[in-house]
């Protein structure tokens, strides 16, 4: 081999971004094609220092948009290798398009993701606007909570992805500054060990086999678009959590680090309970701890995997709580939350009891706290009690002027 | 080692091996099947194309149907030069690190695209691909206008013709805004060669070509591909009406090597009046009345100015 190998210690101290990075390098990504946003931008950055320095053999373009960076990656990736980038916010805005090609293309790409605030008005700071705003676009979506996850996804994201049987791409969520520019401690894995467990690339109707030409991204009309789409959809709802599960299980049995879809947190015997993303799961673990010293059963469900959705998952996991609260943290802009929602389609046809209510929190960067938290358990718990919503069933937290509430 | 084709005739050229197959759905006396058999017909090498959104690529790749016996990708409008440019990286990387799976082949990377798709929406794509020095090869299909969705203008559309967004009337003649030169540029990102071709100059096309797989570093190439659709002539006349381009040199060929070195590639013996390029097309029929006449002497001087110009570029070199 062309490249030198990295000595690690056990832990190494990493934010977000350059765990990401080194998972990149540790997977021998062959392409990165980037463009550079705010916060995702030392991942990328990471890629070309480790290049440079002959950590990896591989390419980095840096192109001229991230509407070009996932183009790049897609001709890459249909010529057959091992393909990664990363971005946030505006610069997932504008590749889109190109998202909905990639995996209608049925092509292996691990985006990362620094989950951040859309503009207007213009902001960098972490919500999950940009997550929210794509999860329809046919990737595999997981969520980081900490860089140590953020670390571990991508090796598990790439295993997944190029899987010969899923062929669709994967994107791993984690929060803009509070995960991506936090250092943490984070344990590693030696090279080798890295790689062993991604495993080489299998290429597959790739470009550069000569012998075997082959046409990507076809046109098809009402004849046959609606089989692609609905086959596309099959392989997500059927084969991609098996596949997950699996590569969770392998990956426990390497790092002793489980992952599962839905991460619960003490939800055994949970009355009240939290269903969050991101960062926002550690938070409402710790104040869900407390309020279990003050008498009230709190649990927590942080979801491990957005895309696909799991959906009998999370109703076990809620069928024996008395009061749920979803937080989005992302404006639904004229309905319920994305999470309220997801989760309300899971209960319903259960039989639950359960009383369901949305909170839309930390828009542009703002904090969750712990007194936020705690002041929503104890309403969770005056809803169980009551036996009903006491409140209106959406609620904005942590918002200046009059309190706002709706539906 | 790279295998050029020598093909001396046109005999000899109708016999060739294709990889663009004729099953496909473009027009009766379409230019575009004619230019792209021009072009692979260039080199054996292996080809990775790509097609933006267009009507080569509706034309060519429709599910479960496929007319490349060559690899080929199309993603999206604005983006086939940067879906060849990321299989051309991968190329590098997998060259790089030993994993060819034929590592002796030479492939020869190439982005069709039309004047929509290349001028217009894929214009910073392209740049990109230019300034970042990938060695691929785009080539813009120049039919003036936006056929595949019904003939709107874009900015290779030239001033006077009627498209559907800028259509004659009885108070308007057309398009008002003169075509973006886009080999100007092309060549000023300082790439190793840009090429005007057309396909009735078949010869003077395939040396081109075969030039631009021959340097390293990315190329661009403008081909004029009259539109019997748009541009509403015979499907029999494409030929010709590529004649009449090429003589009355309002599509002069020549070509910029390194973004400086300017060569005229032909010189018409009897140049041909641009009237009688413009009389050919029913997209400037209405030029002929007469309150639209002093248009037809503004083109002929545009062309003659032009023409000049790229005179004095040859002879300073520069």
């Amino acid at each position: 081999m062309a490249f030198d190998k990295m000595e690690l210690k056990d832990i190494e101290v990493w934010d977000g971004n350059y765990a990401a990075a080194q998972a990149m390098r540790q997977a021998q990504v062959d392409v990165v094609a980037a463009y550079p946003i705010t916060p995702s931008t030392p991942i990328v950055e990471g890629y070309a220092k480790f290049l440079a320095d002959g950590y990896i053999e591989g390419e980095f373009v840096m192109v001229e948009s991230e509407h070009a960076a996932m183009s790049a990656c897609i001709g890459a990736a249909a010529a057959g290798g091992r393909v990664a980038t990363a971005t946030s916010s505006q610069g997932l805005a504008l590749m889109s398009e190109t998202l909905y090609q990639a995996s209608g293309m049925r092509l292996p790409i691990v985006l990362n993701l620094v989950n951040r605030a859309l503009a207007s008005p213009l902001n960098v700071n972490g919500d999950h606007s940009d997550m929210y705003m794509i999860r329809d676009s046919g990737w595999i979506q997981f969520d980081a909570f900490c860089p140590q996850e953020a670390y571990d996804l991508n090796l598990i994201a790439f295993k997944v992805s190029e899987d010969h049987d899923i062929r669709l791409p994967a994107i791993v969520n984690q929060d803009g500054f509070m995960t991506s520019h936090t250092a943490q401690g984070v344990k590693t894995l030696s090279d080798d060990a890295a790689y062993g467990f991604v495993g080489e690339y299998k290429p597959m109707n790739d470009m550069l086999d000569f012998e075997h030409p082959v046409t990507h991204g076809v046109q098809t009309e009402e004849d046959w678009h609606f089989e692609h789409k609905a086959r596309q959809h099959n392989d997500l709802m059927t084969k991609v959590m098996p596949k997950i599960q699996t590569v969770f299980k392998d990956f426990e049995k390497l790092t002793g680090r489980k992952y599962t879809p839905v991460e619960k947190y003490d939800m055994d015997d949970a009355d009240v309970c939290v269903v969050c993303l991101g960062t926002s799961v550690e938070t409402a673990r710790e104040v869900a701890t407390e309020m279990r010293a003050k008498g009230i059963k709190a649990g927590v469900i942080g979801l491990r995997v957005i895309r696909p959705f799991p959906f009998f998952e999370i109703a076990e996991a809620l069928k024996n709580v008395k009061a749920i609260a979803a937080l989005d943290r992302s404006s639904p802009n004229g309905a319920a939350g994305m999470l309220f929602n997801e989760i309300a389609g899971a209960l319903f046809n259960t039989g639950t009891k359960a009383l369901l209510s949305g909170f839309v929190y930390g828009l542009g960067g703002r904090d969750l706290t712990k007194a936020h938290l705690v002041a929503l358990f104890n309403e969770l718990q005056a809803n169980a009690d009551a036996g009903k919503v006491t409140t209106k069933l959406q609620q904005f937290i942590g918002v200046r002027g009059p309190k706002l509430a709706f539906l | 080692m790279s295998e050029m084709k020598n093909i001396k005739n046109l005999k000899e050229f109708s016999t060739s091996a294709d990889r663009f197959e004729g099953a496909n759905l473009l027009c009766p006396g379409c230019a575009h099947s004619i230019i792209v058999r021009e072009v692979l017909n260039a080199t054996n090498d292996d080809l990775v194309l790509s097609a933006s959104t267009g009507c080569l690529e509706v034309c060519t790749a429709v599910y479960p149907y496929t007319s490349w016996d060559a690899s080929w990708i199309h993603i999206g409008f604005e983006n086939g030069s940067t879906a060849v440019a990321g299989a051309e990286t991968m190329y590098k990387a997998l060259k790089k690190k030993g994993r060819l799976k034929q590592p002796e082949r030479t492939p020869k990377f190439v982005s069709f695209a039309g004047d929509g798709a290349s001028y217009d929406i894929g214009f910073q794509w392209i740049s990109g691909c230019m300034e970042r020095g990938h060695n691929i090869m785009h080539i813009v299909l120049d039919n003036e206008v936006y056929a595949n969705t019904g003939g709107q203008r874009s900015s290779s559309t030239p001033i006077g013709s009627s498209a559907t967004t800028s259509p004659e009337g009885k108070k308007s003649y057309g398009e008002k805004i003169n075509k973006k030169d886009m080999m100007t540029i092309m060549a000023a990102h300082g790439i190793p060669y840009a090429a005007q071709v057309s396909p009735n100059k078949w010869k003077d096309m395939v040396k081109k070509i075969q030039h631009g797989f021959a340097v390293e570093g990315p190329v661009f190439i403008n081909a004029v591909s009259p539109c019997t659709t748009e541009w509403k002539f015979d499907p029999k006349d494409t030929m010709h009406i590529a004649d009449l381009a090429t003589d009355s040199l309002v599509f002069p060929l020549y070509e910029i090597i390194n973004g400086q070195e300017l060569n005229i590639t032909y010189r018409p013996k009897n140049v041909v009046p641009v009237e009688e390029y413009l009389a050919a097309q029913g997209r400037f029929k209405h030029l002929f009345k007469d309150e639209y006449k002093y248009l037809i002497k503004e083109w002929q001087d545009r062309v003659d100015e032009k023409w000049a110009y790229l005179q004095r570029r040859e002879e300073a070199r520069v």
